[in-house]
């Protein structure tokens, strides 16, 4: 029988159900798709969630409340007052707790059966294999290109499924990545976006909601490899728009060259993804100039020439206007470029000194020819030492 | 011919926030070139260069990736809907 049938969970970790878990999960046990079967799987069960955030919050909460055994959480962040807002795992009095310790209270309140194992450490090439091989599903609910990239080779490499969702402002993605049945993450994505070249997270915002939603479809995706049956997400990517409220579903086939999960790998063991990350910077490209705060108030103060431009969105600029600044948001200065005056020496402002540098390389791509700066961590910077009397977001 | 072309969150800031662009075209390639052409700035974001779509850009048409199709020469039907679909990373 094929293990997508039977489930992922090694027949010797099979336990009988005591009273307090017929109890507990009895809502559970009437279903025929799980029963007493597949509640003894799920007792058995290893998780590994790779991030304790926004996905993971969820997908914790209702893999716990589900009673699968043990749940592993990896994650070396501590809690931010700015992540409660959507890791409805943690709360207000565990800011600055390390998050695994704060999911760790949390999963236990929620329910004492479950055993859980943390990682206060980052997921690194020299600890992956050791930490994914003790477990039977993983869940991805990292915030980055390297431990995603770094999740996926271990999983393909270990032979393990990962169970993958991702968010970004409205808009969330979801598969299920397991190369014994399917396409792996980089047979969908060859490559991670050159540096810079998308807003960060921090800089693009997320509804708080969107985690939650797409967490939860990885906690179910979870509960059905372990218990087996259902029509597992293998092969297919879910896309959901919480704005619009649409889901879309678009076909996953596996890359006939895919580099680690082909028939004829290039990579067959971990390798340094922090510098496959930076593929696509081009370093021999020129550096761009940049401007201190400092330095730019003593041009303003001095009266000489400089035109300063505005990148950030109308949402952004209500918090704080930038002093004589022309506003042109990043997606329109290629289109708007005759608005600049080539003569006099420009700055470009964003929140936080990263959309600059793009905009700028974007405009010497285009063929722009006057001189142009960043201004040295973006209106953040500005506050800092010019207006500290400005809020900040 | 005309087709709708899907813009992802992550890029709506290049297409004045639009979320569908109806772009003229027979082929994808030639729907996602009148879509660049109209938003100069999008173009940089999706392509690595004239020719090439960046490697964590995959486009969609009706569902299937056209990696598995004819790339951006895969011909669509009127009233085909074209999905891009960038790599996002975040999870916090
Ligand atoms: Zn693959």
């Amino acid at each position: 029988m094929s293990e997508l049938v039977s489930g992922l969970v090694p027949a010797d970790r099979l336990q009988d159900l005591t009273h307090d878990d017929i109890t507990r999960y009895s809502r559970q046990l009437l279903l025929a798709e799980i029963g007493i079967e597949g509640q003894k799987k799920l007792k058995g069960a290893k998780v590994l969630i790779v991030g304790t955030g926004g996905l993971g919050a969820p997908l914790a909460l209702y893999l716990a409340a589900a009673g699968v055994g043990t749940l592993g959480l990896v994650d070396f962040d501590c809690v931010d007052v700015s992540n409660l807002h959507r890791q409805i795992i943690h709360g207000s009095r565990d800011v600055g707790r390390p998050k695994v310790a704060s999911a760790r209270d949390r999963i236990r309140a929620l329910n004492p059966l479950v055993d859980v194992v943390t990682y206060n450490e980052p997921l690194k090439s020299d600890n992956a294999l050791d930490i994914i091989r003790e477990y039977d599903v993983v869940a991805d609910g990292t915030d980055n290109y390297v431990t995603r990239y770094l999740v996926n080779d271990a999983c393909v490499l270990l032979g393990k499924p990962n169970v993958y969702g991702s968010v970004f402002q409205f808009e969330g993605q979801a598969s299920v990545f397991y190369a014994k049945h399917g396409p792996c993450y980089r047979c969908l994505y060859r490559e991670p976006p050159p540096p810079g070249l998308v807003p960060s997270c921090a800089e693009g915002g997320v509804l708080g909601i969107l985690p939650g939603v797409i967490g939860m479809i990885q906690a179910n995706e979870v509960i059905k490899l372990l218990v087996g049956g259902g029509d597992p997400l293998i092969g297919r990517l879910l896309l959901y728009d919480a704005w619009k409220m649409k889901f879309r579903e678009l076909k996953l086939e596996r890359d006939p060259e895919c580099p680690v999960c082909s028939e004829h790998p290039t990579i067959t063991e971990l390798v340094d993804y922090e510098s496959f990350c930076r593929i696509g910077a081009k370093p021999d490209e020129a550096p761009v100039e940049s401007i201190s705060a400092t330095e730019l108030k003593r041009r303003f103060d001095e009266n000489k020439p400089v035109q300063v431009i505005d990148l950030r969105e109308p949402h952004e600029r209500a918090y704080f206007k930038f002093p004589n600044a022309k506003v042109i948001p990043l997606g329109q200065v290629i289109r708007r470029m005759d608005e600049l005056n080539p003569a006099v020496d420009t700055v470009f402002v964003c929140k936080i000194g990263q959309r600059s540098i793009l905009a700028i390389r974007n405009l010497r791509g285009a063929g722009y020819q006057g001189k142009m700066m960043n201004l040295l961590d973006g209106v953040q910077g500005w506050i800092r030492e010019v207006d500290p009397s400005a809020k900040q977001i | 011919m005309s087709v709708s072309i899907l813009i992802p969150s992550a890029l709506r800031a290049f297409t004045d926030r639009k979320s569908e662009v109806e772009a003229e075209g027979a082929t994808v390639g030639e729907a996602l070139a009148a879509l660049a052409e109209t938003y100069p700035d999008l173009k940089h974001q999706i392509y690595e260069d004239d020719t090439k779509l960046r490697g964590f850009v995959n486009v969609f048409v009706d569902g299937n990736n056209i990696k598995k199709l004819n790339g951006l020469d895969t011909p669509v039907k009127p009233d085909a809907v074209v999905t891009i679909v960038p790599a996002i990373a975040g999870g916090f």
